[in-house]
């Protein structure tokens, strides 16, 4: 956790009031910036990232020293091109890099907030990073974008703010959790309250850590992340590391291994509380409730250009609720492009090496920067 | 640019608001947009295409006209194009009411089927028309409702649809078409191009 205090970070010391109805103030948000601002200020990005996700979306992540989570997509000479755009990104509050989160230490008692942490919404989160604008004297961002929990926030952001984004791009995401993505989120969060070692949220203080219960928590996400045949091609019912079935409860299958060790590697850096606030925070998002039920009214303001994209193998969050969106956007005559790629990778789609995705979506970036750029002259 | 194009170009209005449906690659798209307006949208069924456009930075939403005009508010547009696919859907006369409510007014491209090597190939040959425009056989053609220039017209004034203005194509040479010289350009010209009205 010492190494936390060496991302960069803003204090809020403007109170913002979340919707549970608390308020909070002087809290911090850790973001992370690649590229340049330029002089007109006309080429930022902002980047949300999806549930597990931190600031570190490209490059090495000096936390965990893994690439960033986006290292696909966003870098120089990528789909988010480093060299062309200054990219911003900032971890969630509720999140465990360094924002304000059930990990941050209570000034008063020298312990971690945990569960006295407020529940958040999406709606919070993004008007936490709204800070980042003011901060950077950003008046109109080139573009917001973020996949999974990432284009929700994209979507209440334009929602929040219609004229702050000229372009918009929503990923892989729904304008409203469905019951089966809220039965998944269930499930990672009883695994978590079910780890003895959770303490009802005070495990540093008890100096334990309900690893157990995150494991699960990540094993059964993880599923959720990929698709039946890419499982079923990579995996198939190849055995680990044995010639014949063990007759045991071990892992004799490569993919029991590899859930095992996914789960093994999320507990070093994620913290099980913000596992519990940020699935609970996808969970609350209605934006269509939040406009007594009409979609298109959350957007009825905006002056942003939209492309929603969704995958063929994401049943998580299916191409028909990307869908939806799109419709949302025509009803009220809103310029939105459109398209489902092909990829058997499922939902991880976007995260991953999908050369469709990524040479769209930098297309798209580069035309769209011209073209804007050519309107301000 | 194919001369068709031009044609539908001429007939779109300066800054109007236009649905291209079926729009390909985006060559009309691109064109209208450099030259009559910017608010230009479309509809494609294949993925590829829709990536090429969107890499354009044009516009455009993956979907099939049957089924995905319907997310189209009522005369959201003041034109809708549908160039050469209407013989393409199941159920055509849905697709036409349906550019109808969508746009104030429609313009919609045939491929003759009345052509005078059309008629030949099936009269001395016995055997369905293949040509230069209709490259496909009997057995993998995607066009499933072939009309000729008459069967339009006579399905216009059925259904009480205003033909605005009426052009044939006869080797990339632009006619005037009415019910005067019906007879005649059904049986020269490839092509029918019509401004609709409901």
């Amino acid at each position: 956790m010492n190494k936390l205090k060496q991302v960069k970070n803003i204090i809020i010391t403007k109170p913002q009031k979340l919707d549970c109805g608390k308020e909070i103030s002087n809290f911090p948000i850790s973001y992370e910036t690649y590229g340049t601002l330029n002089e007109k200020k006309d080429n930022a990005i902002l980047v949300f990232h999806a549930l597990t996700g931190d600031q570190f979306a490209s490059g090495k992540n000096p936390i965990t020293n893994k690439d960033g989570w986006w290292s696909y997509a966003l870098g120089s000479g990528k789909a988010i091109d480093t060299e062309k755009f200054f990219v911003i990104c900032a971890n969630v509050i509720g999140g465990c890099m360094g924002s304000y989160g059930p990990s941050t230490i209570d000034e008063e008692t020298g312990k971690p907030i945990g569960t006295n942490f407020p529940v958040i919404t999406i709606n919070d989160m993004v008007n936490a990073q709204y800070n980042l604008l003011e901060h950077f004297k950003i008046d109109k961002l080139f573009a917001v974008i973020g996949g999974s929990m990432g284009g929700m926030q994209v979507l209440q952001f334009v929602s929040n703010f219609p004229d702050k984004a000229h372009i918009a791009i929503p990923i892989a995401c729904t304008s409203s959790h469905s019951a089966q993505n809220i039965a998944f989120n269930e499930l990672g969060r009883q695994a978590i309250l079910a780890d003895t070692n959770w303490k009802n949220g005070l495990y540093e203080q008890n100096k334990t850590s309900p690893d157990k219960g995150l494991a699960v928590a990540r094993m059964a996400a993880h599923i959720t992340y990929l698709s039946k045949k890419g499982l079923q091609e990579k995996f198939g019912r190849k055995l680990q590391e044995r010639d014949d079935l063990k007759f045991s409860f071990d892992a004799d299958f490569q993919i029991e291994s590899y859930l095992r060790y996914q789960g093994s590697v999320f507990v070093d850096r994620f913290d099980a509380n913000s596992y519990l606030y940020i699935t609970r925070a996808m969970d609350y998002f209605d934006l269509s409730k939040q406009f007594n039920g009409n979609l298109s009214a959350a957007f009825s303001n905006t002056t942003s250009k939209f492309f929603v994209i969704s995958f063929t193998s994401d049943w998580l969050y299916p191409t028909a609720e990307n869908r939806e969106i799109v419709i949302a956007l025509n009803a009220i005559g809103a310029d939105v492009g459109f398209v489902e790629i092909e990829s058997d990778k499922g939902h991880d789609s976007f995260l991953l090496d999908v050369p469709d995705f990524l040479d769209t979506l930098g297309n798209y970036l580069k035309t769209n920067y011209k073209t804007v750029n050519e309107k301000r002259i | 640019m194919k001369k068709e194009f031009k044609v539908i170009s001429e007939l779109i209005l300066q800054n109007s608001k236009v649905l291209d449906v079926g729009c390909g690659d985006g060559e009309l798209m691109k064109f209208l947009k450099d030259n009559k307006t910017s608010k230009i949208r479309g509809l494609e069924i294949s993925k590829n295409r829709v990536q090429n456009c969107l890499s354009k930075g044009l516009t455009v939403i993956e979907g099939n006209a049957e089924n995905d005009l319907q997310q189209f508010p009522n005369n959201s547009f003041d034109f809708v194009i549908l160039s050469q696919t209407l013989q393409a859907f199941l159920d055509p006369e849905k697709v036409i009411s349906e550019l109808l409510r969508v746009g104030k007014k429609a313009i919609v491209t045939i491929p003759n089927f009345g052509y005078w090597k059309v008629r030949l190939n099936l009269l001395i040959k016995g055997t369905m028309p293949v040509t230069e425009n209709l490259p496909n056989e009997w057995y993998n053609t995607p066009n499933l409702h072939m009309c000729t220039l008459r069967d339009f017209f006579n399905f216009c004034s059925k259904r009480e649809i205003k033909i605005f203005k009426s052009l044939a194509l006869k080797n990339d040479k632009t006619l005037n078409l009415s019910a005067k010289n019906l007879a005649w350009r059904n049986l020269e010209s490839q092509l029918g191009i019509f401004l609709i009205e409901k």
